[in-house]
């Protein structure tokens, strides 16, 4: 029975806080570089770290520099009202000058390639897109950006992205004058060929996952951020999988998911979309608890915590070992 | 992007003919040797069999349109013989209508009819496996959807009988108005009042698919005319298709004992077995595209308003796509990417549905069928676009 070696902690990167800026309301971006002076780790579009916040909390928040210069990174982050000292931590406590400790960049919310994008960004959500727009423009791909928030002295770089990219692809929504994002209009005639990337808070992603049923499987990719930082967050640890069925243990690393795992350890499961959308690949759990991260199974089959999507489901926090129907 | 164009090879050879049908792949081979796109004599229309061409027809809904039916003549011309379903619709039409069907058959509803779908398939194959052998289609493959599908849209038991040859009415529309679609169309008027009667609202009953279609009306996403539609599309597509993907995969398995012997050892590996049957043996082989815009394909002008026949059973065999030995079944190869369900926008809602009956199905025979192997030739059934088997005798031995 082989059994990987589980190769815990990953890599964290020492690094100082150039800058504090405020582009919007509630809004706080830091801009970090290394220690070291070294340059960060080339990374991907729609990528985040872990930062390693002093009251010992770890939170995860998107990059939204570009990745052309690899020698500072920038996240955004909201300050959320009930914060349980996350994002408060962040605003109130962090100075420029002061040291952080971060992970390397991972991504769980690649870009996929595609002729054309639709981008929906609502509040915050505006961050893992930013370097988004900066690949697929660069590609010279046909892309459009509909940004929604309360008002616009709350919508962090909407200037900034309107006067690099133009009015015509981005489209900045802001309630208080045009109301909300119209998603019958941007959503209610399917292109094709065209991907849809979308981060914002659950409510508005669950109405763009419903609009997306009428398109094409497999079109919506979507990262959920967590309003009201309550918890640990998402599970940022790897953790072991046991196929029950061969009684294979595997380990799954974070840069990967429990689906790339077990067929790298020569496990066949059915899969299609990959992203979490399509239920494929949904599998039984034997025991263990899964971080549900898919638009296919519904609140109730998520609370049940008898299935999981493996391309994109993770072990939830707290769990180390997953035993599934493989 | 500079494209070298050409002409389409022209071919004669009728892909309708029956002795084309009964032995569909040297033609299609022939087909997908010809070039990327070639011109059918027959039907006046372009074809497409390599697999790259069908994923670009398939996946570009906006340059091939599906509202012009996925028959040889452009229905919006003619006086069509039905209100236009689903696949025969295009967005925003198809949109709210794959919403409200995508919103009922989801993988929590399916997985709640595993349940109810296996006994049946445990009743059918204890009885089978008793006998020295049975007709694969006849004995079960045609037996055992029935027995499950229309209970899980909940339809009521009269008029069910008019369910397989409505089906068949449907799918041999896609092809030309010859002797087939004509035999098909010989009591359709009978076939088509008596489907759409158990598709109202007050057939349903509370639970099933049907039922929770018919709610969507009640939540303002569709009409009542457009529920009508989607209950009439799971009717005409979920029994037909699901019956020949049953008997397509036995008829590949028992060609291959070896595959057998292995399943038997890992039950759990069936599912790949059907989806690699589905590939090599793919119950709907072809349909119609209309071409939206003049457009270019694999370097040959498509001129608006022209039908391209799209050879899905061809492209599910192209060898650049799945190697040298794609015409052969492999139980160690992935056939994830096949288009047998179609890909895209109008990709089998009911998938899901029709993977679980055909695993249901196969596992509860291999616990009880030690092998199985061919006990005569199979009667390929004359269809203008499905593949499948009138009869499929086996025989067999019983597991201990």
């Amino acid at each position: 029975m082989p059994v990987t070696a589980p190769s815990f902690a990953p890599a964290t990167i020492d690094t100082v806080i150039e800058a504090v800026e405020h582009p919007a309301q509630s809004v706080a971006s830091l801009v970090l570089r290394r220690s070291d002076g070294q340059q960060f780790p080339a990374w991907e579009a729609g990528s985040h770290i872990d930062v390693h916040l002093e009251n010992g909390l770890i939170r995860q928040y998107s990059l939204c520099s570009s990745r052309q210069s690899l020698s500072e990174l920038r996240i955004g982050v909201l300050r959320t009202p009930d914060s349980r000292g996350g994002s408060a931590h962040v605003h109130d406590a962090l100075r420029a000058g002061e040291t952080l400790r971060i992970s390397a960049p991972r991504n769980n919310f690649p870009l996929v390639d595609s002729r054309k994008y639709l981008f929906l960004a609502g509040g915050i959500g505006i961050t893992p897109i930013i370097p988004m727009l900066e690949a697929v423009e660069a590609a010279g791909r046909q892309w459009v950006l509909y940004y929604g928030g309360r008002s616009r002295d709350t919508m962090a770089f909407a200037r900034e992205l309107e006067a690099t990219y133009g009015t015509e692809k981005v489209k900045i929504i802001a309630e208080d004058v045009e109301g909300r994002l119209n998603l019958q209009e941007i959503l209610g005639m399917p292109r094709a060929h065209m991907l849809v990337y979308a981060c914002g808070p659950g409510g508005m992603l669950g109405a763009i996952e419903d609009f997306c049923m009428g398109w094409p499987p497999g079109v919506l990719h979507t990262e959920r951020f967590v309003a009201n930082d309550l918890g640990a967050g998402g599970n940022t640890e790897p953790f072991e999988v046991e196929l029950s069925l061969t009684g294979t243990t595997v380990t799954v690393d974070t840069h990967q998911s429990i689906l790339e795992a077990v067929e790298q350890a020569g496990a066949r499961v059915l899969s299609s979309c990959r992203a979490g959308l399509c239920g494929t690949c949904e599998t039984r759990i034997v025991s263990g608890e899964a971080e549900h991260r898919d638009a296919a199974l519904t609140e109730a089959d998520k609370d049940a915590g008898e299935v999981m999507m493996v391309c994109v489901s993770r072990a939830a926090a707290g769990c180390s070992r997953l035993v599934l129907e493989l | 992007m500079s494209t070298i164009l050409h002409e389409p090879a022209i071919f004669t050879e009728d892909p309708f003919d029956p002795a084309v049908i009964a032995d569909p792949y040297p033609f299609l081979a022939r087909l997908r040797e010809a070039g990327s796109v070639s011109y059918l004599e027959a039907t006046g229309s372009y074809a497409v069999a390599g697999y790259e061409e069908v994923y670009e027809v398939l996946t570009d809904f906006e340059t091939y349109s599906s509202a012009g039916g996925l028959g040889p003549r452009d229905i919006r011309k003619d006086e069509a013989w039905r209100p236009p379903s689903i696949l025969e619709s295009d967005p925003p039409i198809h949109t709210v209508m794959r919403r409200a069907l995508t919103g009922v058959i989801n993988p929590g509803t399916v997985r709640a009819l595993r349940g109810p779908f296996t006994p049946p398939a445990v009743e059918l194959t204890t009885a089978l496996a008793k006998l020295q052998g049975f007709d694969a289609i006849t004995d079960l493959a045609e037996k055992y959807p029935l027995r499950v599908f229309p209970d899980a849209v909940g339809i009521p038991e009269e008029g069910r009988e008019h369910l397989l040859p409505y089906g068949n009415m449907v799918f041999n529309a896609f092809g030309p108005e010859n002797y087939i679609f004509k035999q098909a169309f010989a009591q359709g008027d009978a076939h088509a009042a008596a489907v759409m009667k158990s598709c109202q609202r007050e057939s349903m009953d509370e639970v099933g698919f049907g039922a929770q279609i018919w709610a969507k009306v009640a939540e303002g996403l569709i009409s009542e005319q457009q529920a009508t539609l989607l209950v009439r599309a799971l009717l005409s597509a979920g029994v037909d298709t699901t019956i020949f993907g049953i008997g397509n995969t036995l008829s590949v398995l028992a060609r291959y004992p070896e595959a057998w012997a292995q399943l038997r050892k890992n039950p759990s590996m069936a599912k790949f077995a059907v989806d690699e049957a589905l590939r090599l043996e793919s119950p709907f082989q072809k349909f119609h595209r209309t071409v939206a815009v003049d457009t270019v394909l694999g370097g040959v002008k498509l001129e608006a308003g022209t039908k391209v026949l799209v050879f899905l059973g061809a492209a599910n065999r192209d060898p650049r796509k799945w190697g040298e030995d794609a015409d052969s079944f492999s139980l160690d190869r992935s056939s994830s990417g096949h288009v047998a369900f179609g890909m895209g926008l109008h990709q089998c809602v009911g998938q899901p549905i029709a993977r679980m009956e055909m695993e249901i199905v196969l596992q509860q025979l291999l616990e009880r069928v030690q092998t199985i192997e061919p006990a005569g030739a199979p009667v390929p059934i004359i269809h203008n676009v499905l593949r499948g088997f009138e009869s499929l005798p086996v025989s067999i031995t019983a597991a201990r």
